[in-house]
């Protein structure tokens, strides 16, 4: 072991671990996806068959669904780690818990969110947007979801060790995410009106960042919460 | 090292209960007394807005509402980080106690402003407005702090996810505000202002921080009321609690 390589070790590991264990099967990234593609459907269809109007809605629809999707995915992230008790051994770890959480975020990220940004022109389809602003949808998405996964995290974390959890987290971070919607869809909307959007991109840009500094930390706190009790 | 015996003697349930009993009367009939005074004062002898007429006299109930909820959401998260800290029992206590009487008070706060909405913008809300939602976000976050109670079966976990969630939202409070306000605002801008003159006229600002203050000593009050609920619910297996119940009725 030598010493440089310490701090990398605990992030790129559980990374590994993670994704090895999320592709032992498939709910981890198509539950999400299909609960997207049902919920943008149910939207269009009480929207009714005015296309413009379905038009004028689809940043938001599209928001809500990626938000909603992303948030009940969250309820598994440290379920199974906690009820094994290897969620207990990533805390005993010597060294910031910071690297071990951030890695389990960011793999839950990449199972769950990815596929939905990689879907997002379908959804965009559907709904009626035009076709130059499907990059930008998708390069916010990316970056949204990212806020989303670290925010969430901590309403997984905190109520990880509760029995029936899953409204508990959207009553936690569902107030959380206002300024990740109210940025991510009136982007899209300024862009299909053409009005500038750099500011609420760059907004999502900065918010990403405090969030990947900040939130594993809450989430460490969190953790060591819930194993207490 | 003298001057500090009384914030240790604040992390004592026993010494502070028996304070609490003689402050709550005091305390109750104080905050009555002033938030009345102001109320009768700004309804009936101020005069009447050039522009609102008569409809702005409910600013002597939504804004000391408005003003003490948001104040009472950091002091939640303040009493949340030194029990997550210190673990001391009473500050956890004391969070559980702001709580429910902030949410209340946001729920007034909300309702007062859309009655005043109606005649004054034409509309009881206004998702717009920066204020109103965010208002309304706080109202949620306290309401997710009180479901984090119910849902621990055991009192010091279930205090110390609420002190980190309620953290983590005084952090979110802001950018919520901020994120709002970007989208366009419709709110009159804050009208008393500490770095210049106000812009409210003398004779309405004055009965206004009578109804402020007022308001913060019924919160007080009503904060202290639960907190000695509290106490007696975290301590109820300590001798001293069944003495002090003995000598209260004695």
């Amino acid at each position: 072991m030598n010493a440089p390589v310490k701090a990398r070790g605990p992030l790129l590991a559980i990374l590994q671990r993670d994704l090895r264990v999320y592709s032992r099967g498939r709910s981890a990234w198509l539950n999400p996806l299909l609960f997207a593609l049902l919920g943008i459907t149910l939207f269009t269809l009480g929207l009714g068959p005015d296309r413009e109007r379905v038009a004028a809605d689809a940043a938001a629809v599209i928001w809500v669904v990626v938000l909603l999707g992303m948030m009940m995915s969250l309820d598994g992230l440290f379920k199974e780690d906690y009820v094994d008790g290897s969620l207990e051994q990533l805390l005993l770890m010597a060294g910031p818990v910071y690297f071990a959480v951030f890695g389990k975020v960011f793999a839950h990220w990449l199972v769950s969110a990815v596929p939905l940004v990689l879907a997002s022109p379908l959804f965009a389809l559907m709904l009626g947007v035009p076709l130059e602003h499907i990059p930008l949808l998708a390069f916010s998405l990316l970056i949204g979801s990212g806020i989303l996964s670290f925010l969430g995290a901590v309403g997984a974390a905190v109520t990880v060790s509760l029995q029936s959890s899953g409204l508990l987290i959207a009553l936690l971070i569902l107030p959380l995410y206002v300024p990740v919607i109210i940025y991510g869809a009136s982007l899209l909307q300024a862009a299909v009106e053409g009005w500038p959007y750099l500011a609420p991109l760059l907004m999502l840009c900065g918010l990403l960042s405090a969030v990947i500094v900040l939130a594993p930390l809450a989430i460490g706190v969190a953790l060591k919460i819930s194993l207490d009790s | 090292m003298a001057n500090w015996q009384w914030f240790h003697r604040l992390g004592s349930p026993k010494w502070l209960l028996g304070k609490l009993d003689r402050w709550t009367p005091w305390l109750l009939f104080a905050g009555l007394l002033l938030f009345g005074a102001a109320s009768v004062w700004g309804l009936a002898f101020v005069p009447p807005d050039y522009k609102q007429g008569n409809s702005f006299r409910i600013i002597y109930i939504h804004v000391p509402f408005a003003v003490v909820s948001l104040a009472a959401y950091y002091a939640m998260a303040i009493a949340g980080a030194v029990g997550l800290i210190w673990r001391m029992k009473v500050a956890d206590m004391a969070m559980r106690s702001i709580a429910p009487v902030g949410a209340a008070f946001t729920a007034l706060a909300l309702v007062t402003g859309a009655i005043w909405g109606k005649p004054t913008w034409g509309a009881y809300w206004v998702w717009q407005d920066a204020r109103l939602t965010s208002m309304l976000v706080l109202f949620f976050l306290y309401m997710g702090v009180l479901a984090l109670y119910d849902a621990y079966r055991e009192r010091s976990s279930g205090s110390r996810a609420a002190a980190l969630v309620a953290l983590v939202g005084t952090v979110n409070v802001p950018i919520i505000y901020k994120s709002v306000d970007w989208w366009s605002s419709l709110h009159q801008p804050a009208s008393i202002k500490f770095t210049e003159a106000s812009t409210i006229d003398a004779q309405m600002l004055q009965p206004l921080l009578l109804a402020i203050v007022g308001c913060y000593l019924l919160f007080a009050a009503l904060v202290i009321a639960q907190l000695r609920v509290q106490i007696v619910l975290g301590e109820n297996r300590s001798q001293w609690l069944g003495d002090h119940a003995v000598n209260r009725t004695a």
